[in-house]
């Protein structure tokens, strides 16, 4: 009895909708977490994940409340205390990292005193005793030299940094259940797996107990004991991680698990069709049903309750998990993408070099742009008619910064871009031509912020129609159904809101937005990262089959490697504004040979148990380029000396046609492969 | 492709729009209280030359400050002429002027703001240094000065007015298009090659439009305080045209004795003030507007 720390019993909560009626949020949820386990909820946004976690802790948000149930921890009801009471556990007992925690720091205090504050906040220790602490719990997220980051503030610590000193905080109360809301979404895939493998080493070393919120598969895998996968606010399945992951028994994670691109397979996923329902849409039958590929007439009309399988350990809320059963494995199937390129070259970047430098008074007057060391240096790129070549890094290697240029967005430095073998498109945007802006389009990550939110579907796709080809009346009309039906939306949408439309419709207006100017060229920007994973699939087949019908070129940005390795012929590799690799995706993929690459690869998160992340090099964050030498001598592990500081190194090519940009000889490289 | 029913929203004509945020205004019991308010004042002031039972300006001295009475429903003043006349006649100039003020204070006001934040950088910067150094002039004083020198007619009153309420609502407008032009429709839309025109009317205003209305219908509020002392200090409306401000000023020493006098046109005044605040905030909680967090200058 004494080893279940918290106990949910019967929860729901809702809100009441302006028309009055109640809407459920989360519904009937009932689940223990053990002493010292892990746990993941998973699910898609809008399933009820953080509000599950924030009741954990006794916390219903502004506008909700409890319909019934209870959450129990140590035998008191949390949800019915009183707020005093509540206070003593909170952060003593139960502690919480919400998303973003590195940014909830405050900013101008230093980090040393902000742990004091919590320190004084949830423990009686001394003013001796805490300071002693102070270092311990800095040396506990493993920072490096806790006495001078307890000086810092907190603009002066990269993303991961600040995020293990909101872990430090949380563990100064020494809680006995921590609740982490997307603890690594938002940094960087390298940052990510470093957080995520301390996360694991403190729950082993402390027996805390741990629930991770998150929408990432990936993420969950490599840390939780047991998963809960939510849906539409119910609990659709729960059970032992491993085998949650090899062989879920339930139609949306089976779909999830075939929809997410792997590493290990090229080409694109199939996709899981429709979006989870809005809360309050569905009333009877399974809120699975419209998207169930295993679904019956039963399921229509009834819905399944969550049954507790005795000899699997695992709960699940559905009538047909049998049939998931007899299914050994999760197996996936991959359209191989075709590789339409031709020979025939549409974009060129030479040379480029692009600086956000604040220039001098002289050389603003001479129109001209002076620095050093820009952001962004040597780009060189010849991209063929008909491919998809995706730009990948961190955060801050420039990715964006290449497109805006290309777009015209962003004044280059030095080089030229040189459209169709012969036309320089010059850099700035008011001395480009219409019809070299048309040739050119954009597809940003956020649809949210990309859409304005007072124009019509109608009107958003209107814009270049009107713009490019002076459409008007019955052919503008004509020519709008026709490009949402391109995307597969129904000519109904076209009087739509932004806001009356889900995540992955938004960016299908988007996409039809960028194809309504028939360009050659569509720059694409994080477009999936914004995403719920089983939209994302969807939203990358759609581009296939656009791309293929029209021969568009995609440059196509992300930070996902195994999206890029879905839907990419040839990937470049960018650190700190410089290239360090540049091939086939195949080879990159299959023999990562630049150091920096094989940093990159080894951290991505699966949702495998069976594949680690492989921790090769530190996750500092380097502020600037380096000067002189190699881009990435700061953080290599394989560095030869001083020839990597002082000397850039020359480009090698391997047999394949893969350019690596490293001073080890290419041979060397490929040898010394885990 | 499922069609979920939250989603059935079809796109509505302006008519429907405004009425539909008068429905959710009303909604609110304080929105309701508001609306009644104003729509009471706005009623009177174009009915009350019909229905007013006396001359304004009749003077007769055998009935000087009579109380309350079936006959003169709020008594009469120092000069025997009936309060009740004079006070459902007193709130229609400045209210009159004060609208037509706050016209003038949101163009302004609202195109300089847009103006800054779509250029930013120096001009920008210039721009609202001179904007905040006006902001610390006390307006009545300068008000003073102006209607001193042009005199207080309403072709003066008007801009004038207009001129120092809208500095606020550059502040708001300017704070509206910051936000807005980060957004990645603003970089779609110039990336696209639109012309700045088309990206100010099609992309900003439409984003920004309902900060600034609710703005300016919060210093149409504040205008008809400041445009009441005026008359209170006897440069605003000239007497014998009633009006609220001045016959509080002519009033207030008869106040032990002739309470009746002052109590009519304060109440006037300060209900039409607090009708037009709790509309306001109805209007800006109805659009999604948080007004808290804008100071009020
Ligand atoms: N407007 C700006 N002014 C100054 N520096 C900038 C600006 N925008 C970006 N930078 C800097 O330029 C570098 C490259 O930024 P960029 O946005 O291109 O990176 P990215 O690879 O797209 O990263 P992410 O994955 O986070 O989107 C970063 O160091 C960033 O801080
Ligand atoms: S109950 Fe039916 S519809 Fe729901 S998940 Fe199971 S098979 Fe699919
Ligand atoms: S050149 Fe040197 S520092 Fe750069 S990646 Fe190669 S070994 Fe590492
Ligand atoms: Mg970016």
């Amino acid at each position: 009895m004494s080893d279940i720390i918290q106990k949910v019993k019967n929860l729901s909560i809702g809100f009441k909708s302006k028309k009055g009626e109640e809407i459920l949020i989360l519904k009937n949820i009932s689940t223990k977490i053990k002493k010292g386990e892990t746990v993941g909820i998973v699910g898609e946004s809008g399933s009820g994940k953080s509000t599950l976690a924030l009741a954990m802790m006794g916390y219903v948000k502004h506008g909700l409340y409890t319909i019934g149930g209870e959450c129990e921890f140590n035998s008191s009801n949390l949800l019915n205390m009183k707020s005093k009471d509540l206070e003593k556990i909170r952060g003593r007992k139960i502690a919480m990292i919400p998303q973003n925690a590195g940014q909830a720091l405050t900013p101008n205090l230093k980090i040393g005193y902000q742990i004091d504050e919590a320190l004084q906040l949830h423990s009686d220790l001394s003013e001796k005793e805490r300071e002693k602490k102070i270092s311990e719990l800095l040396n506990k997220v493993r920072l490096p030299s806790p006495e001078t980051i307890a000086l810092r503030y907190p603009h002066e610590l990269s993303g991961g940094q600040q995020q293990r000193v909101a872990v430090a905080m949380a563990l100064a109360g020494t809680p006995d259940l921590l609740l982490l809301d997307e603890p690594t979404t938002g940094l960087d895939v390298t940052t990510q797996a470093h957080v995520l493998e301390l996360l694991n080493f403190i729950a082993k070393d402390t027996g805390t107990s741990m629930v991770y919120v998150s929408h990432d598969l990936g993420a969950i895998a490599q840390v939780s004991d047991r998963i809960i996968v939510m849906y539409s606010g119910e609990i659709v399945l729960e059970g032992p991680s491993r085998d949650i992951l090899k062989r879920p028994i339930h139609p949306y994670t089976h779909g999830l698990l075939k929809s997410i691109p792997k590493l290990s397979l090229a080409g694109l996923p199939e996709s899981m069709p429709g979006s989870q329902p809005q809360p309050g849409i569905i009333q009877s039958g399974c809120s699975f049903f419209d998207r169930c590929n295993f679904s019956e007439d039963k399921c229509k009309n009834n819905s399944p309750q969550l049954e507790f399988l005795k000899e699997l350990n695992t709960s699940v809320r559905c009538f047909n998990y049998e049939k998931l059963l007899k299914e050994s494995q999760v197996n996936q199937n991959v359209n191989k993408i075709k590789n339409n390129s031709k020979d025939k070259e549409i974009l060129n970047l030479s040379e480029v070099s692009i600086s956000y430098a604040k220039q001098k008074l002289l050389d603003q007057i001479f129109n001209r742009i002076s620095d050093d060391n820009p952001t962004v240096k040597d780009i060189n790129i010849n991209i063929k008619k008909g491919e998809t070549i995706a730009l990948v890094g961190e955060s801050g290697s420039g990715k964006s910064t290449i497109l805006k240029s290309i777009a015209g967005l962003l004044r280059t430095k030095d080089g030229f871009i040189r459209f169709d073998e012969n036309r320089n498109l010059s850099s700035d945007l008011k001395e480009r031509n219409p019809n070299d802006l048309r040739i050119i389009q954009l597809i940003f990550q956020n649809p949210d912020e990309s859409l304005n939110p007072n124009h019509t579907v109608e009107e958003i796709i209107a814009q270049p129609l009107k713009l490019y080809f002076g459409l008007k009346g019955e052919e503008l009309n004509k020519n709008i159904i026709d490009l949402l039906q391109k995307v597969r939306l129904g000519e109904f949408y076209m009087s739509r809101y932004p806001r009356q439309l889900s995540g992955g419709e938004k960016q299908r207006v988007a996409v039809a937005r960028a194809f309504a100017a028939k360009p050659d060229i569509i720059l694409c920007d994080e477009v999936t990262s914004a995403l719920d994973v089983s939209v994302q699939a969807a939203v990358l087949n759609l581009l296939q089959q656009l791309k293929e019908d029209f021969g568009t070129t995609y440059i196509f940005v992300s930070h996902d490697l195994a999206v890029v390795r879905a839907i990419s012929d040839r990937v470049a590799v960018l650190y700190q504004g410089r290239l360090c690799e540049v091939g086939p995706s195949n080879d990159v993929y299959k023999f990562p040979s630049h150091p920096y690459t094989e940093v990159l690869l080894g951290a991505v998160l699966e949702p495998d148990p069976d594949i680690k992340p492989k921790l090769v090099a530190e996750d500092i964050v380097e502020e600037k380029p380096p000067e002189k030498g190699c881009s990435f001598q700061g953080r290599c592990s394989r560095i030869l000396g001083d020839i990597c500081k002082k000397d850039i190194p020359p480009w090698q090519l391997t047999d394949s046609g893969n350019a690596i940009r490293c001073h080890i000889p290419i041979k060397e490289l490929q040898k010394e492969q885990f | 492709m499922t069609v979920n029913s939250i989603y059935k929203e079809e796109k509505k004509s302006a008519f429907q729009k405004v009425s539909e945020v008068i429905i959710t205004m009303a909604s609110r019991p304080s929105g309701f209280i508001g609306l009644s308010i104003l729509v009471f004042h706005i009623i009177l002031a174009f009915i009350s030359p019909y229905i007013a039972p006396y001359d304004f300006k009749a003077i007769n001295p055998t009935l000087m400050l009579q109380a309350p009475s079936a006959e003169y429903w709020f008594g009469t003043d120092d000069l025997g002429r009936d309060v009740f006349t004079r006070t459902i006649l007193g709130g229609r100039t400045a209210l009159t002027i004060t609208f037509f003020g706050s016209l003038i204070a949101l163009l302004w006001g609202g195109l300089l703001g847009i103006f800054c934040g779509l250029v930013g950088g120096k001009i920008d910067d210039i721009v609202m240094r001179i904007v905040d150094a006006f902001l610390s002039i006390p307006w009545i004083l300068a008000m003073l000065l102006i209607v001193s020198l042009l005199g207080t007619s309403t072709e003066v009153l008007i801009p004038a007015l207009g001129f120092f309420y809208g500095k606020g609502i550059v502040r708001v407008a300017r704070a509206a298009t910051h936000d807005v032009i980060a957004k990645d429709f603003i970089v779609s839309a110039r990336a696209r090659g639109h012309s700045n025109f088309s990206i100010i009317w099609n992309e900003i205003i439409p984003n920004v439009r309902d900060a600034i209305l609710v703005e300016g219908a919060m210093r149409w509020s504040w205008m008809l305080l400041g445009f009441s002392s005026l008359s209170f200090l006897g440069f605003g409306v000239s007497p014998p045209t009633p009006d609220w401000g001045l016959m509080i000023s002519n009033a207030r020493g008869l106040m032990s004795f002739a309470y009746w006098a002052v109590i009519a046109p304060i109440v006037g005044l300060s209900s039409l003030i607090i009708g037009i605040n709790l509309t306001a905030d109805a209007f800006a909680k109805a659009l999604g507007i948080d007004r808290s967090t804008k100071a009020p200058v």
